[in-house]
Formats: structure tokens, sequence, C-alpha cells
């Protein structure tokens, strides 16, 4: 091979190798400027409904159940004000092959590398989305990597990572694991330069396409049985996808009018990137060290544009606390019979504060729950918690410091969902899109393109870009 | 010593980057620990843990390292019995059915 392998060489060769790994032309989608088509970028490379739909029913993905949570309603409802109390549904995610929603995702990807010939897929992932594709890699006979950070300096991990390793060498994937860092992606463009494999990123078209059946799926069925669509879809947010997937298949089905809301648990102070941090959380994903950067900036994955784009879709976002979504994710168990999660139970947690403001007769409706284990119980999280001086007990989940103390609320009236602020979101993007491109002026095609972005007015979109000193 | 023969499942551990060459976006603490990979595959030769050894993967890739486990045993499991689950799991039942009671 002879290649130079050094962290230098490898990201100066990252255009390259991306584009051997994907056999996308993301150029042909660029504007004049630093706008891009996004909708043709969907529409050329990704697949229609139908075809996706077909795909992943032949798969084992898809046709989830739509659970009325009839007890955690009820419950929510002995702390609304009168006529409120909105009835809670959950799409029951666990039930596609691999255990979560990611298997949506991976389905369409990984069908993807195999029409066009690869022998092999790699992921950059710690989620259930490595079991999804390890997955969906042994039903196309295809091989797999899972790159993972996965482990401190001392090689403790984080025991959800640690069940996420086991399931994906369970489904015959070879996992490659980190300790904390964000060249994991520097290993990962090695890994596809060696092999020659596909780049099953999570942020392709195809990816986010995948989850489009999702929201439609959602719609469709509230309509079949209640007539009509839901008021609102929560969705827990990381990197985007979910979120706006989802929203599509929302909007797709013709549901114009449900409310698109995003939750995400509150990790302020904690660094991802952190070595001491990294073993502190008490969750590894849907929380606001990947939800808030990637809002603001879509554009930092792995893929030369990013098909995760929430501001595009997202109507309202709300924080939860760590503790908070322990209390639920025990509810959901102990009132409901599913043991589920950790991941959909953060959406969850907001549902019960939102359908508190939310009239009766409304629908909410939570995206996703994922298959719960060994490592993802609140037990494990729990004693790995302790075992790293975070403090657990019970109290005011406003006083909770992530890393520090983790507070299960005193009763439910205290579980709440705090609203994050959408304006200054969107003026973080529109200084983003100034920083990282140097702007010094805005065309009108530029002006367009922030617009659709943060759906905002023109006005808007200029004012921020003066502020920002851009003509 | 433990040994690992010739066709054992093993893991080896690398140093992909070290201290104080990480990324510069690297906070500080992270800055100062190597960057560490682990992969496990199937030993090419007999060795004790602690020397390098090669492997192959189950994917067919070639790797080596430093020898860190033989037939590596999953360790994550359901944790301790955590007693606040119990109380909250006591107050919903209070909260929604206590009145039956």
């Amino acid at each position: 091979m002879g290649l130079d392998k050094s962290y230098e060489a490898i990201n100066a060769r990252k255009n390259e190798i991306i584009k051997n790994a994907m056999r996308m032309d993301y150029e042909q989608f660029e504007n004049e400027g630093i706008g891009f088509d996004y909708e043709a970028m969907m529409k050329k490379t990704g697949y229609s409904m139908e075809e996706m739909r077909a795909i992943q029913l032949e798969h084992g993905v898809g046709n989830t159940p739509l659970i009325e949570l009839k007890n955690i309603t009820e419950l929510a409802r002995k702390y609304a004000p009168a006529g409120k109390g909105a009835r809670i549904f959950v799409k029951d995610e666990a039930a596609n092959a691999s255990g979560s929603f990611k298997a949506r995702r991976a389905s369409i990807a990984v069908y993807h590398a195999k029409k066009l010939g690869y022998k092999g897929v790699i992921a950059a992932t710690s989620g259930n989305y490595g079991a999804a594709v390890a997955s969906q890699a042994a039903m196309h006979g295809l091989k797999c990597i899972i790159v993972q950070e996965c482990y401190d300096n001392d090689k403790v991990g984080q025991p959800e990572i640690l069940e996420k390793q086991r399931i994906c060498e369970a489904y015959g994937a070879e996992v490659v694991q980190l300790t904390v860092g964000p060249e994991l992606f520097t290993t990962h463009l090695s890994l596809l330069e060696d092999t020659g494999y596909f780049n099953a990123s999570l942020y392709t078209p195809f990816g986010i396409a995948g989850v489009e059946t999702l929201g439609y799926e959602i719609a469709e069925q509230c309509k079949e049985r209640f007539g009509k669509y839901p008021d609102a879809v929560l969705c827990t947010d990381a990197g985007g996808g979910n979120l706006t997937g989802t929203a599509r298949g929302v909007k797709m089905a013709g549901a114009a009018d449900t409310k698109i809301i995003g939750a995400c648990i509150d990790l302020h102070g904690l660094h991802m990137a952190s070595n001491h941090d990294f073993n502190r959380k008490s969750c590894t994903t849907g929380h606001t060290g990947f939800s808030f950067p990637f809002v603001t900036w879509p554009d930092r994955s792995d893929t030369p544009r990013n098909a995760a784009r929430v501001l595009r879709y997202m109507d309202r976002m709300v924080t939860v606390k760590q503790g908070e979504v322990f209390y639920i994710t025990q509810a959901l168990a102990v009132l409901e019979g599913y043991e589920r999660g950790p991941a959909g139970n953060t959406s969850l947690t907001a549902a019960f504060a939102l359908a508190q403001q939310m009239d009766k007769d409304q629908i909410l409706v939570v995206n996703e729950t994922e298959y719960t284990s060994a490592g993802k119980h609140p037990m494990p999280q729990l004693t790995f918690a302790k075992q790293h001086g975070v403090e657990v007990f019970f109290g005011n989940p406003e006083d909770e410091v992530p890393g520090k103390n983790l507070i299960f609320p005193k009763d439910p009236s205290m579980i709440k969902a705090r609203e994050y602020d959408m304006l200054h979101a969107k003026k973080s993007y529109v200084k983003n899109c100034v920083k990282n491109y140097g702007m010094k002026s805005a065309s009108e095609a530029d002006i367009q393109f922030i617009m659709d972005e943060i759906r905002e007015s023109r006005d808007f979109v200029v004012k921020e870009l003066a502020e920002n000193g851009v003509k | 010593m433990a040994k690992a023969k010739k066709g054992d499942w093993v893991q080896v551990q690398n140093v992909v980057l070290k201290a104080g060459h990480r990324a510069p976006q690297v906070p500080e603490d992270t800055q100062k620990c190597d960057l560490k990979l682990w992969v496990k595959g199937i030993a090419q030769h007999d060795g004790e843990i602690g020397e390098e050894m090669e492997i192959v993967t189950v994917t067919g890739r070639k790797a080596k390292g430093i020898l860190t486990e033989i037939n590596p045993r999953y360790i994550h499991d359901y944790g301790d019995f955590q007693p606040e689950l119990l109380k909250v799991e006591l107050q919903l039942k209070d909260i929604m059915f206590g009145g039956d009671k």
C-alpha cells in the first residue's frame, strides 16, 4: 500500500476517500456561493417512499405498532390544568430488526451499498446505528466494520456502548474501538481507504430518507385510527437524522399542521471530547452535546453535505434532565409494561410535560423506542454513574449538574420540558454561515438558501447577516 | 502470564496517536492521553499478553497490536440493584392506584 497514514495525510485525502466510498457526486447540487439544492439532493440520490417501504419490509423493518400509553397519559393529567393532558402514543421502533429506528436508515444505506457492488460497509457510530448496519449487512451478505468511540484512557467504557459493541459482534461485524476523541473520524477514513468499503454514514440522503417511512407511518396510523393526523410528533434529537427524516415523512403523508418538536437531555458543562467527562454522562446520545452543535451547523458530519437539517423542520425544541428521563423510563416499565430505552425515553419525558400543555383530545406521538438489555437498562447506568462519583438523589431536577449529580424528581409534577430558544439557534446558524464560509457579501441565492435553512423571512436573514458584518 | 495459541480469539491494542499529538480541538485532559484502538480477531501465532500479536478480523482484515485479551468476555451487565428505581416504582403505583388499597 505504502500510503502515508499520519493524521494529517489521511485528512488531506478526505474528499477523495469519501468520494470513492460513496460514489456520490455532491458537487452537482452545489450552488454559487454558500448554498446547495437540498431538495434536489434528496430527490436524486434517495429512493421513493414506495421503494423504501418495499426495501424495508423485505428486511425486517417498518410497520411498527403505535401504542397508546394510557397510564402515563392519566398520570400526566393529574398534574395538568382542567381540560388539558393530550393522549400520549409511542411508536414501538424496538420491533424493527436490530431493535431501533436506526434500522430504517441502515436498511436503505446497506441496500444502496449492495446495489453499487460494494463488498462491505463501514459506519462510525457508538449508537444503535452500528447494530442496525451490522444486522442489515448480515442480511445482504456484506462485510461490516463499526468504528466506536468507546473507552476512556483506562479502558473503562459506558455500559450502554459496551452493549452496542456486543450486539454488533452478535450480527457478525468487526468492531474497532477507540478512546474518546474526534480523531475517530480519521480512523474511519483510513479503514474506508484500506478496505474499499461503502461509507454507511448516518448523514447521507438515503440514510435520512430511510427515516421518512417512520413519519409517514405515524401520520398514516393516526389518520386510520382517529380520523386525523397527530397534533405533535416528538423526536429525540442528536445528529438530526431522526427528526429530519420523521418530519419529512409526516409532511409527505399530508400532515401539514402537525408540530415537530425536538427533545434532548441537558448535559451542559460536559465536554464531549474530554477524557474526564466521557464517563460522567449517564446517557450516550440524544443530548445537548450533539444536538446543539448539529442544530446550528449541520455540515459537521462525515459527508460533504449533511442530509439531516433540523432547522428546516423543527417547530420547537425542549430539554429535559437525566434524572427525569430515568424516572419516566421506570414509569414506562411499571405503568405500561414496556421495558424500553434509553433511546426514545428522552422524547417521552418531554411528552409527559408537554401533554400537560395540550388539550385532552389532542394526540402527541413519541416517534421511537429501542430494545433494552444489559448495559442499557437504568440499573447498570446508575451503577456506573455512582462508580464515577456522580451523586444520585431525589430532589428538584432543576438543580441537576451533569457529571456531578443525577436528580430524580421528588414527584412527577417536577418533570419539565424546558424551551430551547429557537430564535437564538437561527441567529447562531447565520453566524456560523458567515464564519465558516468567510462571507463578506451575500447574493440573492445565499439569502434564499438561508431563508430555507432556518424558515425565516428575507428581512430576518438580511438583518442577521448585517449584524455579522455581511452586506 | 496468559498465553494465546495460534487460532485463538483475541483482542489487540494499538496507539493511533501519541499524547500531545492529538487533534488541535481536543481538550487539555484528552491531549495528555494516547488515542488507543482495540480490535478483535484470530491470533496468527502463539503469544503472551503484552506481546506483539498479528490477527485476522472477522472481515478478513489483517491487524496487529499488543495482545490484551484472550477470549475476551463481555463485562457489561445489569449492574447493582438501585433502590431509587424501586422508590419510583412504589411512588408511581401509589399515585396511580393508591386509592384501591
